[in-house]
């Protein structure tokens, strides 16, 4: 409890900005007037109660020292057949309700839980206590992990439409649209290990969100790409929200934030900082 | 000790909807909650939707794993081929677990490359999810698709050495009979097995970090348990003069069992009593590991579906 207190003035400490406020501003159903977006209806389509997540890292466990009989016996004796664990509590009791045309921008300092709190909401990490619940199935923009850098871009087209569950037909029917829009084209008959970071990042982008959605998140889509690029991606983005219930915006670049959100969470350490206008949460942001 | 502080923030959330706990809000509005497992039926039904991501994964692996050496896919056929010269000096040779095989080579290369399919599979297998945990926290699918997929890249390599085989025994001097009309239904079995082991290991493999050390002593037991290089009962019974229950005990195991039936179709001096067909112990022994194996593997790593993500 001591603890908790103390934490808490510090949180308090930490923002002269918003005085006689409490930390935490909470939502109304009401229309945030300033979304640029059709305002909420009030139905709720993502609610956190009281999240934990707690994942476990492996110290030492490396890739090059796998499959070798006699590692296996020494790690084995000098460390009773366990590897080294660590448990990292990366969210700590988040509560919040997510409604009907919702855009929330996330922001926070590295490692302050965003990322995981997105995949929790996607039901890809499972919580440790608390809940999450969502209406329809949440899918995170980002299918970069399905991808195989060996492989041509075309066949990485293919690989990572079915990754999202297309069938043969939406993969035939959205196969040009990707190609088109990424702008590759003639390399998408090379290899991805010979494409350009911004050239990977743009097929990529193109690749994830050729699906539509019901709740979306993006998880830092828009951090490369040349400036035209850019343009684009915000503007499919806008288009996804538009069909979409609701979506989760994570992103360093504030500006973006700004732009296309009607509400932002502010994570600190892995619990809410601060929750509510995009305009006054982004302030205290800048200045914490 | 957030237990304070989540009450501070549903208080504060009342005015939304009232004293109202969140999960019954939830439930007011239909929503459900993110991690849940579906039921078994469901969980199969959406493992079939996704069969065109489990061919093409497999395939894009198999594309991408030799793009780096300069012989490529020949590795697949060269790796079996290689220890099955080393078992024959050693063995064969040296050793004597020639015993009284008359067609030895035919004989070690059968059992080393049916072992060899099972063996890729279960260390694929163990690595099929503790190695993908970033496509896992990343994408939404039924989990058994990686192991699934992983089996499916040893069967697409398998039929490349089953090519191999067949011209290396006919080199042997074997010629082909109608009886080889039974290898497919073999291999189909042998396939089953596979995926229900793969299955199960990528469950363990998921929680255990220390299986991938520990794999290789285990395959390597089971190369000598399986009798890929000598006769078993021959070995067994009348050279260590162990009881005659071990030996069945070995001819039981799923990989003997497997090999077994491979060389009483490809080798016509393999116990020709028994013509092309194997002693009813192992199809009987076959059937039931394939069976088993894929129903208890399904069934076994689905119940630990949801927890997958965490590593």
């Amino acid at each position: 409890m001591a603890e908790l207190t103390k934490e808490l003035s510090k949180v308090k400490g930490e923002e002269p900005a918003v005085p006689g406020k409490d930390v935490r501003v909470h939502p109304n159903p009401e229309p945030a007037t300033k979304g640029p977006l059709d305002a909420p209806t009030g139905t709720p389509t993502v609610i956190v109660d009281d999240l934990h997540i707690i994942y476990r890292v492996y110290g030492a466990a490396s890739d090059n020292e796998k499959g070798n009989a006699v590692n296996a016996l020494t790690r084995i004796l000098k460390r009773q057949g366990r590897p080294q664990m660590k448990e990292v509590h990366a969210v700590k009791g988040v509560t919040f309700v997510a409604y009907h045309g919702d855009a929330i921008g996330i922001v926070g300092r590295n490692g302050s839980g965003k990322s995981t709190l997105l995949r929790a909401i996607a039901g890809l990490l499972p919580p440790h206590s608390g809940a999450v619940y969502t209406d329809g199935q949440p899918s995170l923009l980002g299918v970069n992990a399905a991808l195989m850098r060996e492989l041509t871009g075309e066949r990485n087209i293919v690989l990572g439409c079915y990754a999202m569950g297309m069938s043969p037909a939406e993969v035939r029917e959205k196969y040009q649209e990707i190609v088109d829009f990424s702008g590759i084209d003639e390399f998408v008959q090379l290899p991805m290990s010979t494409y350009s970071s911004g050239m990977g990042a743009r097929l990529r982008f193109a690749i994830s969100s050729a699906k539509t959605h019901d709740v979306l998140l993006i998880d830092e889509a828009l951090a490369t790409g040349d400036r035209e690029f850019r343009k684009k991606s915000e503007q499919r983005i806008r288009q996804i929200r538009e069909s979409a219930g609701t979506v989760f915006l994570v992103a360093h670049d504030l500006r973006v934030i700004e732009q296309t959100c009607n509400r932002v969470i502010w994570l600190h350490k892995g619990k809410i900082k601060m929750d509510g206008d995009p305009k006054e949460v982004l302030a205290a942001y800048t200045k914490g | 000790m957030s237990q304070p502080e989540s009450a501070v923030a549903d208080a504060q959330a009342g005015g939304r909807s009232g004293q109202e706990p969140l999960a019954k809000l939830a439930e007011r509005y239909g929503l459900r909650r993110a991690i849940a497992r579906p039921r078994f039926p469901v969980y199969m039904r959406q493992l079939w939707e996704r069969r065109h991501f489990v061919m093409t994964y497999a395939t894009s692996r198999n594309v991408s794993k030799y793009s780096n050496s300069a012989l490529g896919q020949l590795w697949q056929v060269l790796t079996p081929l290689l220890n099955a010269g080393i078992y024959y000096v050693m063995f064969g040779l040296i050793l004597g677990g020639k015993g009284n095989i008359e067609n030895y080579p035919a004989f070690l290369i059968t059992g080393m490359f049916v072992f060899t399919f099972t063996q890729r599979t279960v260390t694929a297998g163990a690595k099929s999810i503790s190695g993908n945990l970033s496509m896992i926290r990343a994408l939404h699918f039924p989990r058994a698709t990686l192991p699934l997929a992983y089996t499916i890249q040893e069967l697409q390599q398998l039929a490349i050495s089953m090519g191999v085989l067949a011209v290396i025994v006919v080199a042997t001097g074997e010629f082909p009979t109608w009886a080889w009309l039974m290898i497919p239904v073999v291999l189909l079995l042998q396939t089953m097995f596979n995926i229900g082991a793969a299955l199960i290991i990528a469950r363990l493999g998921a929680s255990m970090r220390d299986l991938n050390q520990l794999l290789p002593f285990i395959t390597r037991t089971w190369l000598y348990a399986s009798g890929v290089f000598f006769a078993i009962h021959d070995k067994v019974v009348n050279v260590a003069k162990l009881p005659e229950w071990v030996a069945t005990a070995m001819y039981l195991n799923p990989a003997a069992s497997f090999i077994e039936w491979m060389r009483e179709i490809m080798i016509t001096t393999y116990n020709p009593d028994y013509g092309h067909h194997p002693p009813t112990m192992v199809w009987a022994s076959c059937v039931f590991w394939a069976v088993f194996a894929l129903g208890f593997g399904f069934w076994y790593f689905w119940r630990a579906e949801e927890r997958y993500g965490r590593g």
